[in-house]
Parts: C-alpha cells; structure tokens; sequence
C-alpha cells in the first residue's frame, strides 16, 4: 500500500481526520502542515512548547476558528462552526457565572426544549443532570454558583456538563493547568477512570509533558523547532514532532507509573524531541512511530511548497 | 502598633467614629448655610435668598399639603407624579431598546458592520441640541420630554451592553454552541440572561443624566412636574421653594439609584459574587 491509499482510508475510517492543515495569523504561521488521524475512543494528548499552537489546533477541531487551508474531517464528513458533536471543557469559562452548577449540567437538555415543554419535563432532566453531578461527585453543590466554587470543583462540574452532551469526540484545553498538585492528580485518575467507563474519544491539549505521557493512549507533540529543507531562517509553524503509542490501551492506569524508568525516559526523550529550541530534527525523522500516523511530507512539501495556497476561510 | 484612625495609608475609621466622619461635611455645610443665612436675614429680615429653616419648611409643607387655588392639585406630589412618569418612560424605553440594540450588534457581526458608525454618529450628538427638533417635530406635550430622556439615554446604554457582550469570552459562545444552542438561544438564552444586571447597573448610572434632561425641558415648556415648578418660582426668587425642590430631586434619585442596587443584589446574586 502507498501513500495515497493509507490517507484514503484513514480519510473515511478515521472519527477525526485532520490534512494538510495551516493556520495563518497576519504573516505569522502557527500550523504548518499538519496531518493527524484519530481512531473511535482513543485518548489522545497533544503537548509542546508555549506558543506552539497546541490549542490554535483544538479550536480548528472544535470549529470556534477555521483553518486557512487544508480539511478537517469528522467520518469523512468536513466540519463547520461549533456542533454537539464534539464537547469541550476550556481551563476557564466552560461554566455559565449565571447558572448554578444543575442549570449548568442540564442546560443541553434545556436548550433542546422550547421554553413552554420546559415545565413537563422538568423532573426527568434534574435527575439526570443530578446523575451526572454525582458521577463527578459534585450532587451536593447542585445549587451553588460557579463563582461559590473552587477551581477543581468548577472543571468537576464543567466536565458533566460536556458529558451529559454525549459527543462524539470530548476536546479538552489545558482543563486542569491551573489546578494545585493535589486536585490535578485525583482529576487525572478521575478523567482516566471516566475514559475507561464510557470508551469516549478525548483530545486533551496540556503544556505538562508528564501529565501527557500519563494520560494519553496516544501522545502527540507540536513544535516549531525542528528544520526542513526550506531556507533556515524562514519562519516556520509548528508540525507534529512525535505521535506516539502509549501504555494500555484498554484501561486507567494508577499514578504509580509516573515513578518507573521507563515513564521517566519516555518523557525525557520527547521533552528533547518537542521542547529542546537547539535540538532541531529533520522533519524525515521524526518519530511517528503511532500505527495510524502518516507522512504526507513528499518530496516538494519538505522543500517548502505548500500543496494548498491558504486563502481566507476554507 | 497601635491603628491610626485618621491618618495615613493605613487608617481605619470604623463605628462610630466612621459615621461621624460621614456626617462631618454635611453638617459642615448646614452650619456654613446658617451662618450666612442669619446674617443676611440680620440685615434685611425679607431677604429671600437664603432663607432660614423654618421658613423653607413652611414652604415645603405648603406645598405638600395645601391644595393650589387654581389647580386645587398639591403641587409638590403632582410635580413629581408628573416628572417621575416622564422619567421612567424615557429611561425606561431607553433601557429596552438600547438592550435589544447593543446585544444583537454585539452578536451578530452584519448588524454591527452595519451599525457601528450609525450608533456612534448619533451617540456623539448633544441630545439637548435635539430639544428644538423635538418641540417642532412632537409639540410641546410628554412626547417630546420623554423623547429628550429616551435619545439621552439610548445611546449610552447600547454602547455600554455592546461592549459588555463583546468582552464576555468567545469561549463561551462556542461553548453554548457545542451544547446545541441556536444563533437566537445563544443571543436571548445565553447572552442575554448574564447581561441584564449590567443594564441595571448602566440605567441607574445613565439615570444623572437622565434628570438633567427632564429638568432641563421641563423648564423649558411644561405645565407641571419639578422642573418646570423650579423654573416658574425663580421669577420669584422664592428659594424658600427652590432649596427643598432640589434637595427633594436629590433624594428622589438616590432612591432610585438604591433601589436599582438592590435588586442587582436580589435578582442577580452570582453578578457581584463574580467580581470579588
């Protein structure tokens, strides 16, 4: 098989297929060329430097900004402006300040019905949403406001009102960055254990490699630094460095394999890979060692002419 | 170390001694005003430019509690009957339409490329300059009164509330939309909820400007309200009248603004909880 027929699979079977994807501000590339395939309930983790453009790439998924060349896929189908399809839970703002945290988790349903249909199904809806809210043991704050609550207790909350959506892909920014240690580890352990219960899809943008390494089933890293055949000077956008497989696929794991060695040297090798501005690799070379990664770098693309002339939109 | 109570960065006047400091200029300025009353009605004991206490409160309940011999009304709560309805109509149409307009010029981007420099053009035009406009155009009757307070206010609350709406993070409205929320639910189901304590909190600031322009065309043509009762006994120089007039408006507002606070603080209480 080439090229080509790989990419054509992955185009239809793939839940999110990502292709030749740029994003432009002003004279300023953040995304270069970026290929990324996502299978049905992988939990993919997407690091790299600050500015890299890591949540840049989130939002083009999400469809709260669209790419400036280049398509975005969900079962072959391209995608538009924000849809249920997929959920998203930010490091801030995911909460309503003017509904309490029920009002939060049940405002999908709400939104479904018309206003009058509201009164008749009322009971049905604040249970389930008070299912959810125990799911993320948060019942017994149903009424406060997000603002009566702490950080780790807003992204509980934050995290079933997404879930109550029952999306297709679960995208996540930086969720628990700007968490303390402690509330970060059991929200960790608690999003693995909801990952392994419900076999969604998550794509869960961090700066913090360890936790990427942790978390994900597949960790991918963005960076600027690396180097092509393009004049070395040229400003470049970041691409996809590493797209790696990782720990078991199938269930949570405890936080006691952040201390093993085989844990520490994974993570040291792709903090040199992405995060090192002195360690430049070839873009030949990157490791892309996941078994649905693909390379769309032929010949002309390595040398700097780009397959899509970015225009404004799609 | 003992904390100052006066002085210095960081003095703290609390209890009693805070609410005298609280009174201090107050009386200050009754004192001052007694002083100098006393010794012009010392001089010239029908001096009618400040008049003594006791004879602005003979004036005040005259005019609260006898009824006037052409009208038979008592004047001073048939003035601010009359004012305050031109009062609350103009704001009142102000706050809504300048709700519905900065909104949706803040949400949805045609409307704004559309109305931004019209908005701004009208907004920058002294509203007082429009009384003339308005005399002609609507007569001389409420229309062109609670015209003046509605063009007076529109404009500051639209800009306001479009501000406000373009400063709440895109976040959230990518979010409602991943929650299945329509254009319109994101503008009235969303949106508009989370900005109705801002529009309480910008009326009651709008409301200053407000009373300036009710007196304002009340002392132009009217045949009653606060203003217009100012106006008229001016040619009297009964200040006897005017004093309690004004100290009445000023107590009418600062209801007014007080109420408005407080129901910011009932109906809304997740919108100071927020910024503290």
């Amino acid at each position: 098989m080439n090229g080509e027929q790989i990419r054509d699979g992955l185009r239809k079977s793939s839940l999110l297929h990502i292709e030749d994807v740029y994003k432009r501000y002003g004279s300023k590339t953040i995304l270069d060329d970026i290929d990324l395939s996502v299978a049905s309930g992988e939990f993919v983790t997407l690091v790299g430097p600050s500015g890299c453009g890591k949540s840049t790439l989130l939002r083009l998924v999400i469809g709260q900004e669209a790419p400036c060349g280049g398509s975005i896929l969900m079962e072959g189908e391209p995608l538009g402006p924000p849809t249920p399809e997929r959920g998203v839970v930010y490091q801030n703002y995911s909460l309503f300040p003017h509904l309490t945290s029920i009002e939060n988790v049940t405002l999908s349903r709400r939104l479904a019905l018309q206003p009058w249909q509201w009164h008749s199904r009322k009971k049905t809806i604040l249970e389930e949403g008070m299912h959810y809210l125990e799911k993320v043991s948060m019942a017994d704050h149903a009424q406060k406001f997000p603002a009566q609550l702490s950080g780790g207790q807003r992204q509980r909350v934050a995290i079933a009102q997404a879930l109550i959506q029952k999306s297709r892909i679960l995208c996540m920014d930086e969720p628990f960055s700007a968490l303390d240690p402690g509330t970060r580890e059991s929200l960790q352990m608690f999003l693995l254990e909801l990952w392994e219960e419900t076999k969604m899809t998550f794509f869960f943008v961090t700066h913090d490699l360890e936790e990427a390494v942790y978390l994900g089933t597949r960790l991918i890293a963005l960076s600027q630094y690396y180097t092509d055949d393009r004049n070395p000077e040229a400003p470049r956008g970041a691409k996809i460095v590493v797209d790696r497989k990782f720990g078991p696929s199938d269930h949570a794991v405890s936080p006691s394999v952040k201390s093993t060695a085989e844990f520490a040297s994974a993570v040291q090798e792709i903090r040199k890979q992405a995060f090192d501005p002195h360690y430049l690799q070839h873009v030949t070379s990157f490791d892309l060692s996941h078994p649905m990664s693909w390379v769309t770098h032929n010949a002309g693309e390595v040398a700097g002419e780009q397959p899509v002339q970015p225009g404004p939109g799609r | 170390m003992k904390t100052p109570k006066l002085f210095g960065l960081h003095a703290k006047p609390g209890g009693w001694f805070g609410f005298f400091l609280a009174s201090l200029p107050f009386l200050l300025l009754i004192i001052v005003y007694m002083i100098a009353s006393d010794a012009r009605l010392a001089i010239n004991p029908n001096d009618k430019v400040l008049p003594s206490f006791s004879h602005m409160a003979d004036a005040i309940v005259r005019m609260a509690t006898k009824p006037d011999r052409r009208s038979g009304d008592l004047l001073l709560w048939s003035d601010t009957f009359a004012s305050l309805r031109r009062l609350f109509i103009g704001v009142g149409a102000g706050a809504l339409v300048g709700l519905m307009v900065g909104l949706n010029t803040a949400i949805f981007p045609g409307l704004r490329a559309m109305s931004r420099s019209f908005l701004t053009f009208l907004s920058i035009i002294p509203p007082l300059t429009l009384l003339p406009i308005l005399f002609i155009a609507f007569g001389v009757g409420e229309t062109a009164k609670v015209m003046l307070i509605f063009i007076g206010t529109v404009f500051v609350i639209s800009r306001d509330l479009h501000l406000y709406v373009l400063q709440l993070p895109k976040e959230q409205i990518t979010k409602a939309l991943t929650l299945g929320a329509s254009d319109l639910a994101v503008t009235y189901r969303i949106v508009l909820p989370q900005i109705m304590p801002r529009l309480i909190e910008t009326t009651r600031l709008t409301l200053g400007g407000a009373w300036l322009f009710l007196i304002a065309a009340e002392m132009i043509s009217a045949t009653e309200g606060l203003g217009y009762r100012i106006g008229l006994v001016r040619r009297y120089l009964a200040m006897d009248v005017i004093i309690p007039y004004v100290l009445w408006i000023t107590l009418l507002g600062f209801l007014l603004d007080w109420l408005l606070r407080l129901a910011v603080a009932r109906l809304y209480p997740w919108y100071r909880t927020g910024k503290e």
